[in-house]
């Protein structure tokens, strides 16, 4: 395109004198206002984040969720463990916001103080993940070869697992508890990343700019780090958004099934699993409150990670 | 092809044998014996159940015991209903749990198209936005969340459909529909998505040019290659399916697999633990490499033996 069009302007204008072009007055205001700022890829990024309204909303829905789950715990009059067996399974009212359980306990306090582990389940999940699948997918692709083959073999063993029964095993054999899950949720969790992480470095070693500093002698571990991991962010950022709904799905799910946080302390799952028998006697906020937060997150994450994919890879918008 | 099926023949038994292995070394490394928390039993009955069991032998003895009952697929007897074995609980679980989940992927995967198609072909029209909507709440609330409303609204409620079970037709409606909105909600993301890539394809420019008619283009030319990246969740999508079994069993009080599952967590009844993991993992691992098969014979272009490369 762009030889056939320099090539035609030759042939366009062969006879015109030298003394016809003028130079414009050079007016420095003016060149100064054409030019937009260049941006970075992040910059860019944001800002077709920021015009994406659903993941605008999911943002600040986390970012509400995140701050009440500090501070919601403190903002209640009521103790997250105080027990008043005179106030038991009242309706929510000025005193108690979302009412109370069967030992008279505050459902308010109790729904943050549950976010509190929901979400450190959530997110210390997403992290873990992330520095296995980082670790593991980036030597795998950037090593290539044998040791691709090797270790991609193990993750495609590990790939066929299905996740929920292991965790439900490992849950099983040692025994209910918050590092229980974590370390459950983490154990297979890490293999979707290192299989993104793999392929994207497989695909970004081998451009140009990568090549140069190789051949300028730059040692692995600076390329590893500045050249492939900046390059790989977008996808990895993409999947942990995803990670951490899931992780609290998974939470909720083995609460349900009894292998959950124990009492006396309280997750989202483990409240509305608890919440789910007294529905019938027509105890509705018991499940609703923790049943609304966990589809409020698992919303916001989705949509947020959403926008993030169509704000990261522009190319895939559609 | 046949190098390839070869191939990952070989990685689903090593996958298999891990995940036996793993259960048997799990279950194993749980301190104590399974029977000396209930009754205060004699030291010498104490032995015989041991023994009844094979827990007094070594260790790689009972390993390789417990290899050679999963090849023969005779998974011995339950420890808390000590008149039944794992097999009957499977024979007697596995039909109820087998219909609820054909059931559930068949409603999920038809109406999760349908809904997937109309949304692209009315990109960005109320009917888009309500089916996207649809789906992102489908997505978003816990199945065992739903249940509990489907049952308190319809069943309590209105009363129009029977609380629980899983004894007709109408006993059906409600675990099926409590169990399917989730997968439903994924495919109809995914085939809207890949419709509408689809769709902006030149060869659906081309049918549109030729003068088909819009039902020709969508059904014989966009659909086929929209629905390749369907084929590929379906593997994950039978998993949290037969998870998800777990969850609704216990809630409608179905009598399948999942219930004696969920039961066995709570007893910690080892070998029908052990059990039903082999069985679901063996179920989901051939499910898996079912779609992979699948999904090189439904794309030609893929060449499956040089997958590895790409």
């Amino acid at each position: 395109m762009e030889l056939r069009k320099q090539h035609d302007n030759r042939n366009l204008a062969p006879d015109i004198p030298d003394d016809w072009f003028v130079p414009k007055a050079k007016d420095e205001n003016e060149a100064e206002a054409v030019v937009r700022p260049s941006l970075s890829y992040w910059q860019d990024a944001w800002r077709r984040l920021l015009k994406n309204k659903l993941a605008m909303a999911g943002l600040f829905f986390l970012i509400a969720l995140a701050f009440m789950a500090i501070f919601g715990p403190m903002i209640s009059p009521h103790s997250v463990s105080q027990q008043s067996l005179t106030n038991q399974n009242l309706p929510p009212s000025s005193k108690y916001w979302f009412g109370t359980d069967e030992l008279g306990r505050d459902v308010f306090a109790r729904t943050w103080y549950g976010a509190r582990i929901s979400l450190f389940v959530g997110i210390v999940a997403a992290m873990i993940d992330f520095a296995i699948g980082v670790i593991y997918g980036g030597i795998a692709g950037y090593k290539g070869g044998r040791t691709d083959n090797a270790m991609m073999r193990v993750v495609e063993i590990l790939y066929g697992l299905p996740y929920l029964l292991v965790v439900i095993l490992i849950s099983v054999v040692m025994g209910p508890g918050l590092f229980t899950i974590i370390f459950a949720l983490s154990v297979t969790g890490w293999i979707g990343m290192a299989r993104i992480v793999r392929g994207q470095v497989l695909q970004i070693k081998n451009y140009e700019f990568v090549l140069a500093s190789k051949t300028f002698g730059t040692k692995t571990s600076r390329i590893i780090r500045k050249n492939l991991l900046p390059n790989t962010m977008g996808p990895i950022i993409v999947q942990m958004t995803l990670t951490v709904p899931s992780a609290i799905f998974a939470e909720a799910f083995l609460s349900f099934l009894g292998l959950g946080i124990q009492p006396p302390f309280a997750s989202w799952g483990s409240m509305a699993s608890d919440g789910l028998s007294t529905i019938l006697s027509g105890h509705w906020w018991r499940l609703f409150f923790p049943a609304f937060f966990i589809s409020l997150t698992m919303f916001s994450f989705n949509v947020l990670g959403d926008g993030l994919q169509d704000a990261l890879d522009p190319k895939l918008r559609r | 092809m046949t190098g390839y099926i070869i191939k990952r023949l070989i990685a689903m038994v090593v996958t298999l044998w891990f995940i036996i292995t793993l259960t048997f070394f799990l279950m194993h490394s749980i301190p104590g014996s399974p029977f000396n928390e209930e009754r205060n039993t004699s030291e010498a009955v104490q032995r015989n159940l041991e023994s009844f069991y094979h827990l007094d032998k070594p260790l790689y003895v009972q390993y390789g015991m417990y290899l050679k009952s999963v090849v023969t697929f005779d998974f011995g007897p339950s420890i808390k209903k000590s008149s039944q074995t794992v097999n009957e609980m499977l024979g007697r679980g596995f039909p109820v749990s087998f219909e609820l989940g054909i059931i559930t992927l068949t409603v999920a995967v038809i109406s999760g198209i349908a809904l997937g198609i109309i949304a692209a072909l009315r990109h960005n029209g109320f009917i888009d936005y309500l089916a996207m909507t649809i789906a992102v709440l489908g997505i978003s609330v816990p199945n065992f969340v739903l249940a509990t409303l489907l049952i308190q609204q319809l069943a309590v409620n209105l009363a129009i459909l029977p609380v629980a079970t899983w004894s007709s037709p109408k006993h059906m409606i409600l675990p099926t529909l409590a169990l399917a909105t989730g997968p439903m909600a994924i495919i109809a993301r995914l085939t809207r998505s890949s419709m509408l890539e689809v769709l902006t394809q030149d060869y659906i420019k081309t049918a549109k040019a030729k003068g088909l008619s819009p039902v020709k283009i969508v059904f014989k030319h966009a659909l086929r290659n929209a629905l390749l990246p369907v084929v590929t969740v379906l593997g994950s999508l039978a998993a949290s399916i037969l998870t998800g079994t777990f969850v609704i069993e216990k809630i409608f009080a179905i009598p399948g697999m999942g219930k004696y599952f969920v039961e066995s967590i709570n007893t910690r009844d080892y070998p029908v633990i052990m059990g039903t993991t082999v069985f679901y993992s063996s179920i989901l691992i051939i499910m898996l490499f079912l779609v992979d098969i699948a999904y090189g014979v439904l794309d030609p272009r893929i060449k499956l033996h040089k997958k590895e490369a790409s």
